[in-house]
């Protein structure tokens, strides 16, 4: 083994650049892929069983010299999981079963045939995509990072070599300076894609500007990517670790670091799999080490899984738990660029700004720049998910409105349900309400709206969402996840929690809402970190757009939304009840009784209105009022 | 040195203090619950904040923490820090409403209702103890457990540790439990059965931040 890794170690750009070669010569550009997704959302759907019956019934047709089975990263679609494309062509085929595997290796692969029934329907045209760029979801997108992910194996640098990878890097060691990346990075206008937008090329440049006294200084990434329903830097790190360690040793090069750290939760075995088995290859090849491809600079990168404390995503507390203190922030007067990890310059971007960094080196800042808004560029992930009906990861250039992701990418609203309000930001952002849908979205226009970007987390909410319910489900997520450090977070949160659980019980009063309001800014202003910074947003935009609805909960006793269980009643519609008894057989409390084609009744005082009856009713009678 | 200014006198402080340091030097009372002279600053209690004045924005800081700069605007008392201070001090008396320091804070900046749920904690988490054992004791045996709400002062696996010498520091130190407010009945979570015995007087080298001062002038913590 160690033979042969010396045997393959790279010792020049000039080696480097034979070996792509060499892997592109090899490969036959003619050769069927077929690419099925192996990410989280897909492992879900059993593509593990499916990758291995394409495989098996490959060899069955003894076609192994045609055709190549890849288990790849995720192309975002989720909703329509397991996905499959066949390369080059780009046939698009969505929720495959391992039963229409032998149809498609007979069908398409031999015979060139469509499957008509595997392909995606628009349900508002009717139409059938057949490739994947024609599908409406991926249509209006500009997948510059998840665009890569169903091109390559994960676990075969061989694969993002050939798709040009660590070219950004030889570019970058052989003809740039650290000044000049520093300066490129600058131009693009990359902003940090964690939550708080600071511009990369600023930080790098305070970064390697700070002075070492032993001239360490580390990179960090931050995979700690804790947002309920949010999994954007999950796919990338799964579906393309190299793109993730090449923009993390460009940054190392520049910044004069040589020892970087991925912060990953443990929660992710695949990306923490995925991304060891990377750093492996590219050590192997002597990408990652001494003397890298003889250029004198020395880098390596080391793994440390979280816990699973969604405050280890803060700078700060991320780099007192590398350390393997308890993970809580501390002010940061003293920027963590000039001490951060071990006390020295440290330079910390989440997963999807370092994914970034490859790209801009290779097409440069010029290009970079073209795309997004004046002060927000490039391309933003985003994890589209709640009542809508494309579950999925999306890109779009920054600037697109809320509109365009839900309705044209996200495909509006299921089940003829109206939009009431997106949450974006993760528990710490906002609700945007329906008025606001032509809000384009780039870091400035989201915080004016009341919102933050966070990392990219998109919860869509419809007309039976409760918006004092929802405020109710974060603030008691961040009073868990809060570290306790501080006052205003700690016991602020919680007596937010207390307020608003008295909202939806239908015990506060007018004054509750001030009381909120008050308590709300006090905490936004006065709370050590970022979190407590942010926390009470969603209770203030929530108020400051649906404060009717909190109000209906106070003056009227009543939750429009039908949601909040103290306020609401279960009753049966006398006229539409057919007397069937289903429902009165799904309440576990027993609470409805009746006769055989007569109408039943719901006993008040058994019912604890789980709301199963509503759900069971085939005639809409029971009513929530 | 630098130079800055606090609640409008301009004056110089060594680099690398605080501002906390720089009023009290002038002889500016900021009240403080987590900070403690002799310890490492830790800025949890939140309530020395103080408004830092900037062009595009101020902002509140925890003064404790926040280390002196060339040219800082810093106002120690503006209504802003007032009324966020005194909503931090009607929190923390809501979870230890039995603490005499906390009490008579409340008294000296003039709240006379506690809105939140009081709910007795025991322990405002200022992490003194936890400082006290680790920097001055070099033991080590107190720390922080849990986070959020469910965060709390303890020893590992809650066994008394070996590395304990019974000093007695922690509770020496301790905001909540030096001296128990005896007040039987709270009213609105507040007891004011000592409110406040200093007489309202008018420092002479006050610049307008209205703290309550005896005799001597601005009492110094």
């Amino acid at each position: 083994m160690i033979l042969w890794v010396e045997m393959n170690r790279l010792n020049s750009v000039q080696e480097f650049e034979e070996l792509r070669k060499s892997i592109v010569d090899s490969r036959d550009p003619n050769k069927l892929r077929i690419a099925i997704c192996a990410g989280s959302g897909c492992l879900a759907y059993g593509c593990v069983p499916l990758v291995a019956a394409f495989r098996d019934e490959v060899d069955k047709q003894g076609i192994q010299d045609r055709v190549e089975v890849r288990a790849t990263g995720c192309p975002g679609f989720c909703e329509r999981g397991a996905l499959l494309t066949i390369f080059p062509q780009g046939i698009f085929y969505q929720r495959v079963k391992i039963e229409d595997v032998p149809e498609i290796i007979t069908e398409t692969i031999l015979e060139g045939r469509i499957i008509d029934r595997l392909l995606y329907v628009d349900p508002a045209s009717g139409e059938k995509s057949v490739k994947e760029a024609d599908v409406p979801f991926y249509r209006k997108q500009h997948r510059l990072l998840l665009g890569v992910n169903n091109k390559i194996d994960p676990n075969s640098i061989e694969d993002y070599l050939a798709n040009g990878g660590y070219s950004a890097l030889a570019k970058a060691l052989l003809q740039m300076s650290s000044d000049s990346i520093i300066d490129e990075i600058k131009r693009s206008g990359l902003r940090g894609r964690g939550g708080g937008g600071f511009p990369a090329g600023s930080k790098w440049e305070s970064c390697r500007n700070a002075p070492s006294s032993n001239g360490v200084r580390y990179v960090i990434c931050n995979a700690d990517e804790g947002d309920p329903g949010a999994y954007m830097d999950r796919s990338l790190l799964e579906g393309n670790p190299h793109g993730v360690i090449e923009g993390m040793m460009i940054g190392a090069y520049a910044i004069a670091s040589s020892e970087g750290y991925v912060y990953v939760r443990h929660e992710y075995p695949l990306a923490v799999q995925n991304l060891g088995i990377a750093l492996e290859q590219a050590r192997a090849y002597g990408l990652l080490g001494k003397n890298i491809l003889g250029s004198g600079f020395d880098f390596d990168i080391n793994i440390s899984r979280g816990g699973g404390a969604f405050i280890c995503g803060e700078s700060t507390a991320l780099m007192a738990s590398l350390e393997g203190k308890i993970g809580e922030p501390r002010a940061k007067h003293i920027h963590t660029v000039e001490s951060g990890l071990n006390g020295k310059p440290s330079n910390l971007n989440n997963v999807e700004t370092w994914a970034n960094v490859p790209m801009i080196i290779n097409k440069g800042a010029d290009w970079y720049s073209q795309i997004g808004t004046e002060g927000s560029k490039g391309t933003k992930v985003f994890s589209l998910v709640g009542k809508i009906n494309n579950t999925g990861l999306v890109e779009v250039p920054m600037g697109m409105t809320l509109r365009e992701i839900v309705y044209d990418i996200g495909g509006g609203v299921p089940n003829g349900k109206r939009f009431k309000a997106v949450q974006t930001g993760g528990p710490s952002g906002g609700c945007i309400p329906e008025g606001l849908l032509d809000l384009p979205v780039d870091f400035d226009r989201l915080k004016e709206a009341g919102s933050i970007m966070g990392s990219g987390g998109m919860i869509v909410m419809d007309e039976d969402t409760c918006m004092v319910d929802v405020a109710k489900y974060f603030v008691r997520f961040l009073t868990e996840e809060s570290c306790g450090k501080c006052t205003p977070c700690r016991e602020g949160l919680d007596r937010m929690l207390d307020i608003l659980t008295d909202v939806t019980e239908g015990k506060a009063t007018l004054d509750d809402i001030e009381l909120l309001e008050e308590l709300g800014n006090v905490i936004k202003d006065t709370s050590l970190c970022a979190l407590g910074g942010t926390a009470p947003n969603p209770v203030l935009s929530t108020l400051r757009y649906f404060r009717d609805e909190y109000e209906a909960h106070i003056r009227e006793h009543r939750c429009p939304a039908g949601v909040c269980k103290a306020l609401i009643t279960f009753t049966i519609d006398e006229e539409a009840c057919t007397g069937c008894g289903v429902c009165a057989r799904q309440c576990p409390q027993e609470a409805i009784s009746g006769e055989k084609k007569q109408p039943y009744v719901i006993d008040q005082g058994l019912c604890i209105k789980c709301g199963l009856c509503q759900e069971s009713c085939k005639f809409d009678a029971v009513i929530v009022s | 040195m630098v130079e800055l200014t606090i609640d409008g006198v301009r004056t110089q402080a060594i680099e690398g203090t605080t501002v906390l340091e720089a009023a009290r030097d002038m002889g500016i009372v900021i009240p403080t619950l987590c900070y403690d002279p002799g310890l490492s600053p830790y800025g949890a209690c939140r309530v020395c904040i103080v408004e830092v004045v900037k062009k595009n924005g101020s902002s509140l800081e925890a003064s404790c923490t926040l280390p002196v700069e060339e040219g800082q605007v810093i106002l120690t008392n503006s209504e802003w820090v007032k009324r966020s201070r005194r909503v931090i001090v009607e929190l923390l008396i809501a979870s230890a409403p039995n603490s005499k320091r906390l009490q008579d804070l409340a008294a000296t900046l003039g709240i006379n209702k506690v809105r939140f749920k009081l709910k007795d904690r025991d322990c405002i988490l200022c992490g003194l103890c936890v400082r006290y054992c680790k920097e001055q004791m070099q033991a080590g045996a107190l720390g922080f457990v849990g986070r959020g709400t469910q965060r709390r002062v303890a020893t590992a696996f809650d066994e008394m540790p070996q590395e304990c010498r019974n000093c007695g520091g922690c509770e020496w130190i301790c905001p909540v439990c030096e001296r128990a407010c005896t007040a039987g009945n709270l009213v609105d979570g507040l007891c004011g059965a000592c409110q406040n015995p200093v007489p309202v007087e008018t420092c002479p080298v006050c610049t307008g931040c209205s703290e309550s001062v005896g005799p001597h002038g601005h009492r110094v913590y």
